[in-house]
């Protein structure tokens, strides 16, 4: 039982770990060794899932299982089927958190290197969130410290935002799916409320440290420091300290994990995160001091704050059954057209009213009557009436002019360009594309283009090729824009491309939020915005191309002239004089002939 | 001043006008291809139609501009120190002219090419010289050279050299000859000619037997032209029956070449007529064949199409369509499947007897 060992130490108070976490440090303890036991507890659990969904047995047995049920006599080690009761004991509710723990690559923790990059990358999306939202210019500092461990690190991220209520800081830092975000449509980096507090519990499972956090909200209130753990079976903030410490800021937020992480350079890399965020963020100020002690700073270019964007109210379009019944329950409106006309955008009592007469319901139907029983056809009547697009003063792109101010401040280039496409809508949600690119300069010349990847200013890392923007990039055809492309791969040659979706949710196709969903609005926009910029790179190719052949041709005139005056002067007995006389005449006829 | 470093001196002079007044220089070749030559059968060579090719100065043809002039003033020299150079040398002597140098003698032999066609002369006369052999001679011909040192006359008797032959020098122009020959037989390939000199064939048939080794070069037609001309011989063609041993060798002996048009008239046979091997000989003698290969078909074509030498005789169009019905070519030495000396026995004294039937 390794972990128990582990997390004995006299360091911290001993959590209690229920079956899941405690099998969890298991794995992780002895990952080589373990993996024949692994692939044995992967059977085990597919037998049990397997039993579990026999549907008659299963609710059959539901209340029985309250208490415990009496153990069956018998041989200990042959195994033998069990009974509804054997099977009833064995079955609990599940907490989100140990749902995540045991599925922790879900969220971005698949290995310590990636879990590096996902910690900072939650901490550093928190930060900026909350520094926009209060109006104030980010200042964000990342410190990387060697642990005292091999593999092991201390990460620090510390801004000068708002701060956090003393009160809300367990519950935001140590429980999952605790946040602002999730419950209401606004553009935001965070969408989910699991990040940090994931970030916290994966420290806590690979290192046993709780998670440390510092925050003041002003100048003339003290700061508060926590330190927490998750109990990870109720999903519910353990404190582990609590008090007040001097902290000379004016306001912000510290927050301190330890975890095992793989500090690496490179692809994918903190440091690719850091630079990508200051491309497209070139209102923040970044400071990053590595695990050696070098300290990166990358400068805030712009002093402008994105605006703040409004947060709007679903779009029918845009919701599914289940949610959509959800909403029926838990709304406070009396009637089915107030339900409609109140908690969506865009549905006025008129086109409330034309779904009702569609869905053949009384419009004055309650909402939690219509949810059990008519839901189906209120879905159905919503999809086929007519509904304005969603208002679009929900997004808050980059802008065309600070994607430039970005991408000259990070890579020098000789060729700039951005395209800020207009809102668009994709199943019920605005979004907007954008796209940039450099070209020359510094790039590398040889090899295939860079994509930089963007939901909401946040850099997208991982899963490239699985990405709606990489497939655009892909279907472009880039030829046609003066560059080369191999058939079914990205354009070469020293380019990179910037592509950004703003939008107030975005699809990704996993929670840990790597690449963008295929939705066919999303890459005709992405391709439009591409090919607008590819078309302004091609003239700035071509003029080049051209100033670059005219000189040659130039050099190549006063390669050859001197030789008809040599051989002129040769046959007709001319100076030396004569010669360089009619050099000059004939290299003024030739570049008179050129232009 | 002799009258070609005169020409050049023109050119060169008019060039400097040019620029001197601020315009492009030119320089006028006359087209040196098939399209820019005609076919007199009453003179009987290809001469120039008097298409020409105005090479301005752009920055596309500079270097070539460049190139020509330098060699221009080249022959210049030449001709004035009476000196002589292979078109070998003068790629070399063109490694010191910096940028302006060849990379290739291919290069180097076009703008040859180009300035013996600009002064219509040939360029023996600009002081440059072929590197190769001129062609083998046996048989019944007296040649009369000159000894280089005492400048007495030299009596060449070609029927002496044994199992050798007589070389034809790169120039013959002061050669005399004496001969009692009915014909001169040219054979394509050197192997059939040591078949006939071997037997002393010659004195068989009572002919002189000229190897032209391929295509023959300039001094081998000049010399056969003589022979045609000076003793009143007729001249017959041995050669593969293939598009190359008829329009590259026997066409180029016979009228000259497209491509040196303004030459032809002093290095053409118009009297030679062709002996084999004909397609009907293929069929005929039953001779071993090989197909056609594909650059085979695209001459022959090509003759048919382009050639005002072919478009001139029908007999030869037909013969051509002949061949290339067939689909087959032949060599002269596939008779040596019936017998060795079959072709000594048989074919060539068939042949002779009707000279008349003679491809034309």
């Amino acid at each position: 039982m390794s972990i128990v060992r582990h997390v004995a130490m006299p360091s911290g108070p001993i959590p209690t770990y229920d079956e899941g976490a405690e099998s969890m440090g298991k794995a992780r303890k002895k990952l080589a060794k373990s993996k024949a036991k692994v692939a044995k507890k992967v059977g085990k659990k597919k037998l049990r899932t397997s039993k579990k969904t026999k549907p008659g047995l299963a609710k059959a047995t539901k209340k029985p299982a309250k208490k415990p049920a009496e153990e069956t006599p018998g041989k200990k080690d042959v195994p033998r089927h069990s009974t509804a009761e054997d099977m009833a004991k064995r079955q609990r509710e599940i907490s989100v958190a140990e749902f995540f723990t045991k599925n922790r690559h879900l969220l971005g923790f698949d290995n310590p290197r990636k879990a590096l990059l996902t910690t900072i990358k939650e901490g550093v999306d928190n930060s900026l969130d909350a520094c926009e939202e209060a109006g104030i210019l980010p200042e964000v500092r990342v410190f990387i410290a060697p642990g005292k461990e091999e593999e092991r690190f201390r990460v620090t991220i510390e801004d000068n935002g708002p701060g956090i209520l003393k009160k809300q800081i367990p519950r935001i830092f140590a429980k999952l799916l605790y946040g602002s975000k999730f419950h209401r449509l606004k553009m935001s980096r965070g969408q989910q409320g699991i990040g940090i507090s994931a970030a916290g519990m994966y420290g806590q499972l690979t290192t046993g440290k709780p998670i440390s956090i510092t925050s003041k909200t002003s100048r003339n209130k003290p700061a508060h420091h926590y330190e927490l753990e998750i109990d990870t079976k109720r999903n519910e903030p353990r404190i582990i300290a609590d008090e007040t410490v001097e902290w000379p800021v004016q306001r912000g937020t510290k927050v301190e994990i330890e975890l095992e992480a793989k500090f690496q350079k490179g692809r994918q890399s903190v440091e690719e995160y850091l630079e990508q965020t200051a491309i497209a963020n070139p209102h923040v100020s970044l400071q990053f001091v590595t695990p050696n002690g070098e300290t990166k700073t990358y400068k805030r270019a712009s002093n402008e704050l994105p605006v703040q964007t409004r947060e709007i109210k679903p779009h029918p379009y845009g919701v599914e059954l289940g949610v959509l019944i959800k909403m029926l329950h838990d709304t406070n409106a009396r009637t089915l057209q107030s339900f409609l006309h109140s908690e969506f955008s865009r549905v006025s009592s008129r086109v409330a009213k034309a779904i009702c007469e569609k869905a053949k319901v009384s419009e004055r139907s309650r909402p939690t009557r219509i949810a059990r029983q008519e839901a189906d056809n209120l879905f159905k009547a919503i999809n086929q009436t007519k509904i304005m697009n969603p208002r679009t003063d929900c997004l808050g792109p980059i802008g065309e002019t600070l994607i430039l101010t970005g991408l000259k401040k990070q890579i020098e280039a000789d060729f700039y360009t951005s395209v800020t496409r207009p809102p668009a809508v994709y199943r019920g949600n605005p979004f907007q594309i954008e796209a940039g690119l450099a070209y020359g300069g510094s790039l590398q010349a040889e090899g295939l283009a860079r994509v930089l990847r963007y939901a909401n200013r946040v850099p997208l890392l991982y899963q490239q090729s699985a990405c709606a923007m990489t497939r655009s990039v892909l279907n472009t055809a880039w030829r046609n824009y003066a560059l080369s492309q191999s058939a079914g791969a990205l354009p070469s040659g020293p380019l990179i491309i910037i592509i950004h979706m703003a939008s107030v949710w975005v699809p990704f196709t996993s929670e840990s939020k790597e690449a963008v969903a295929h939705y066919p609005e999303i890459i005709k926009e992405v391709r439009l915005a591409l090919q607008e910029c590819g078309r302004r790179l091609a003239v700035f190719i071509r003029r080049r191309r051209k100033a670059a052949e005219s000189q040659r041709k130039k050099a190549y005139i006063e390669q050859y002239i001197p030789h008809i005056a040599i051989a002129l002067r040769e046959m007709l007995d001319l100076s030396k004089r004569q010669e360089t006389t009619m050099v000059k005449q004939l290299t003024d006829v030739l570049e008179r002939s050129r232009s | 001043m002799s009258k070609i470093a005169k020409q050049i001196k023109d050119t060169a002079t008019s060039v400097r006008t040019k620029i001197q007044r601020r315009s492009k220089p030119t320089l006028a070749f006359p087209l040196r291809s098939l399209s820019n030559v005609k076919y007199h059968p009453k003179q009987g060579f290809l001469q120039l139609k008097g298409k020409k090719k105005v090479r301005t100065l752009t920055v596309g043809t500079v270097k070539t501009f460049a190139q020509t002039l330098r060699m221009m003033s080249q022959a210049k020299t030449l001709v004035e120190d009476d000196e002589i150079m292979t078109k070998r040398e003068a790629y070399y002597v063109s490694k010191n002219w910096e940028d302006a140098r060849f990379d290739e003698q291919p290069e180097s032999d076009t703008v040859i090419d180009d300035i013996e066609a600009l002064f219509q002369v040939n360029r023996e006369q600009l002081g440059f010289i072929p590197e190769e052999k001129g062609g083998e001679v046996a048989g019944k011909l007296i040649v009369i050279d000159r000894d280089s040192d005492t400048n007495k006359p030299l009596r060449i008797d070609c029927t002496k050299f044994g199992s050798g032959a007589y070389s034809i020098p790169i120039s013959i122009e002061h050669l005399k000859f004496e001969t009692k020959a009915k014909f001169v037989l040219a054979i394509e390939t050197a192997g059939m000619f040591q078949r006939l000199v071997k037997h002393n064939y010659w004195r068989k048939a009572n002919c002189i037997l000229v190897s032209m080794g391929g295509v023959p070069t300039r001094a081998c037609r000049r010399f056969i032209r003589r022979l045609a001309d000076e003793l009143k011989l007729p001249v017959y063609a041995f050669v593969d029956c293939d598009p190359y041993g008829m329009f590259n060798i026997y066409r180029t002996l016979k009228v000259g070449s497209g491509n040196a048009a303004h030459i032809n008239r002093y290095f053409c046979v118009p009297k030679a007529t062709f002996l084999g091997v004909t397609p009907q000989d293929i069929v005929d003698y039953k001779l071993p064949t090989h197909p056609l290969k594909e650059v085979d078909i695209k001459r022959a074509r090509d003759a048919l199409k382009n050639d005002p030498f072919v478009q001139h005789y029908k007999a030869w169009q037909d013969s051509i369509r002949q061949l290339l019905e067939m689909g087959v070519r032949a060599e002269q030495q596939a008779f040596a499947v019936h017998d060795l000396n079959y072709v000594i026995e048989h074919y060539l004294p068939e042949k002779l007897a009707a000279t008349k039937k003679f491809l034309p």
